[in-house]
């Protein structure tokens, strides 16, 4: 298939790898941002080709595992209603909030879709003139193009009977967050191409002066990855700390400006809660007060979410790469996908998740990744 | 639908039962048109003796294989199939898995209210023909009507008696260290084929589902002389989840070659869209062989004959690592991994 096999081919990833390895002089700690990065890592073992000296981190870009329990409370509280079809994609739909999860609310009888598109949620709306459906928007800025056009069509529209409820997270603010911890020992980002195929990367740029911390932009395949690393290195071994484009088939400096614009008039940034995290200022998006009509927190009379238990989850230690999910004491044995802790072992694109799916039991084939950790 | 069932029109007075009542699960005059109309006019008098609670047979051999299976899929009619004609193959190909040749088939229909009788109509015939196909009687039935709303339109429940005309045993314990292991054709089409069809997904690719009888594949390999240790089909879950359950069973490790195994174009574009891994994505017309070493090659070529249009392969082979119980992934990029049993039901990603 075009576009991806030439970026799964065994000779060039193993080039790679040992070129990465010829330019390692020193010990380096990186992180990928992205959960689909972190699953592609773990996936093709990726991590155990790299040097020793080379450390992976995993960061915080599953949208799914930072979305708040009080936030997935509110759609739970929203689903659960007679009147309500409500809409997500089906990635949320596993995850607990501080109780229960959105599939168990559909097994007691609330009318919960999984949906491919926001799209898809307004035209069940327009299906559904009787009833109000709701749809869950979260992702990074990933999906808020996608997300404003949905609800930007249903204000064109006048489907009334369409809302969102909106949990929207930004990437550069979770990154400051994560630099400006005090026990930091990050010293390079590969950042998520497909964010940077929409916003572009100088926003970056300032990021990159200020901590001194080189920024590649990367792809998702095995070969992207690895060539952001080396990409990565390079910096690190010559001293630099700037933004570079390894993804650059997709992406451009100042990205996607028809989906910026649509993103500038439908949303505005807000502080927004993290799970795991906590409150990260400016790092969020909701709906502007012109579309306050289609804000599902404005819409309706939503009850205060219960406090959400944390219990021994390390999840956000390990969102902020400050952890691993092998260091995690309750991980594959109190934790797992069917009797998960945390969302990072819920969703698809949660650090846990991959772990568990592809480390919980190491093959002797596969080099270990001690001494690393 | 094809050549001879073209013309094959409703026979049931539809102008004055249009849709499925109550009454026609109901044990009077109206559940005797349906059986009359729709079901013997589908299944043939011949075999369906539907004057009986249950059906005499004389099955010709003292080795009988059962199973039986239901079926709820939505939606009822997909690219490349319906519930009726995925009903028969599947029962059928759970038998051929026994090494059994299928013979006679039940089958029970729970119907919702209102359905549509053209609708069942249309499944009866498409079953008939599935039947006629995998070479099996349907032979008795039952229905049930329930209220508007406690159903999905129909379900099937289909159970199966097969022949065994050899004295091979077929199951996972007979597998053995190097084995071959041979996979009939591509995989993923049904599942893909599914969710493409599933309301509220505008995504459009002209996958059919790959729903097919392998009992004719099967008889073939047992009629060569191919020593077939292991057979297992490969349904919900996936390639994935067969290799997993079969060695669990067997104690043994299972080495699969991801390079070796055929995904189509569509199923892979639609895979990397969705975040779906093919390994785990169902097929109604795949199965996997265990057979010695050796006749391995015999073993495709009889697999290639049985279905021209669908090219088999080795996938893997039965390693020698004792009593493991695991199947090791050789990735297209050439890393190893443990391939492990999903939680349930895989979602598609966010982004």
């Amino acid at each position: 298939m075009k576009f991806i096999d030439e970026y799964r081919d065994p000779e060039a990833v193993r080039r790679y790898a040992d070129e990465i390895a010829r330019i390692t002089t020193r010990s380096w700690t990186i992180m990928e941002i992205c959960g689909g990065q972190t699953h592609s890592i773990v996936k093709n073992g990726l991590d155990c080709m790299l040097p020793d000296k080379i450390t992976l981190l995993h960061g915080p870009g599953c949208p799914v595992c930072v979305t708040s329990a009080a936030m997935i409370d509110k759609a739970i509280a929203l689903a659960s209603r007679d009147d309500v079809i409500f809409c997500s994609f089906g990635d949320m739909l596993r995850v607990p909030g501080s109780r229960r999860d959105l599939l168990s609310v559909k097994a007691d009888g609330g009318d919960v879709r999984m949906v491919y598109s926001p799209i898809d949620a307004v035209h069940i709306a327009e299906k559904n003139l009787d009833r109000r459906v709701v749809f869950f928007a979260i992702g990074f800025e990933t999906t808020a193009p996608a997300n404003a056009a949905a609800v930007y069509y249903a204000r064109q529209k006048g489907i009334d009977n369409f809302s969102m409820l909106v949990a929207q997270v930004l990437v550069p603010p979770a990154i400051e967050k994560i630099l400006n911890a005090p026990d930091c020992r990050l010293q390079g980002f590969l950042a998520a191409g497909h964010v940077c195929t929409v916003m572009g990367y100088a926003e970056y740029e300032p990021i990159a002066e200020k901590y001194r911390i080189p920024i590649v932009v990367t792809g998702f395949e095995p070969l992207d990855i690895l060539q952001g690393i080396h990409m990565t290195v390079w910096q690190l071994e010559q001293g630099r700390a700037r933004v570079e484009n390894q993804y650059s088939r997709a992406v451009k400096r100042a990205g996607n400006l028809p989906a910026q614009k649509l993103m500038a008039d439908v949303f505005e940034t807000v502080d927004r809660e993290w799970r795991g995290i906590g409150l990260i200022p400016k790092s969020g998006l909701a709906l502007r007060p012109a579309y306050r009509k289609f804000d599902s927190e404005a819409v309706f009379d939503i009850a205060a979410p219960d406090p959400e238990i944390v219990g021994e989850c390390i999840s956000g230690l390990i969102l902020q790469g400050r952890q691993k999910p092998s260091d995690c004491p309750a991980f594959g044995k109190r934790c797992t996908p069917e009797h998960p802790l945390g969302a990072t072992m819920v969703s698809s694109e949660g650090a846990c998740a991959a772990y568990y799916a592809y480390r919980q039991k190491e093959s002797p084939h596969i080099k270990p990744t001690s001494g690393k950790h | 639908m094809s050549s001879s069932y073209d013309n094959w029109q409703c026979p049931l007075p539809i102008s004055d039962y249009p849709k499925i009542l109550l009454a026609h699960g109901g044990g009077g005059r109206l559940m005797h048109d349906l059986i009359d109309h729709i079901f013997i006019a589908a299944f043939g008098a011949d075999t369906l003796d539907a004057e009986h609670d249950g059906a005499r047979l004389d099955p010709g051999s003292d080795k009988l294989a059962f199973t039986t299976d239901s079926y709820v899929v939505h939606p009822l009619f997909f690219p490349g199939g319906d519930i009726g004609l995925l009903a028969v193959y599947g029962t059928v190909n759970d038998l051929a898995m026994c090494g059994a040749r299928p013979k006679y088939l039940s089958a029970g229909f729970i119907l919702e209210e209102g359905l549509e009788t053209e609708t069942l109509w249309k499944i009866a015939v498409s079953m008939r023909q599935a039947a006629d196909k995998a070479r099996v009687g349907i032979v008795t039935g039952d229905t049930k009507v329930v209220d508007k709303g406690h159903g999905h339109g129909i379900y099937i429940n289909i159970a199966g008696i097969g022949i065994i005309e050899h004295n091979l045993v077929i199951g996972p314990r007979r597998i053995r260290d190097g084995d071959a292991i041979i996979l009939n054709g591509d995989i993923g089409r049904h599942g893909i084929a599914i969710i493409a069809a599933r309301e509220g997904l505008e995504f459009e690719t002209t996958i059919e589902s790959d729903c097919a009888p392998l009992a004719d594949s099967v008889m073939r390999l047992i009629d060569d002389g191919i020593e077939a240790h292991c057979l297992r089909d490969l349904t919900r879950g996936g390639l994935a989840t067969a290799a997993i359950e079969i060695a669990r069973s067997s104690g043994t490790e299972i080495l699969l070659d991801e390079k070796s195994i055929s995904v189509n174009e569509q199923v892979r574009g639609a895979c990397e869209l969705l975040g779906y891994d093919p390994l785990y994505i169902a097929n109604e017309g795949r199965y996997l062989a265990f057979v010695p070493k050796h006749q391995a090659q015999r073993a495709l070529e009889i697999m290639r004959e049985a279905t021209p249009n669908i090219e088999p392969a080795i996938v893997g082979r039965v390693g020698a690592g004792g009593d493991r119980g695991e199947v090791t992934l050789k990735s297209a990029i050439g890393s190893e991994r443990i391939l492990d049993m999903l939680s349930g039901e895989q979602l598609p990603r966010i982004c």
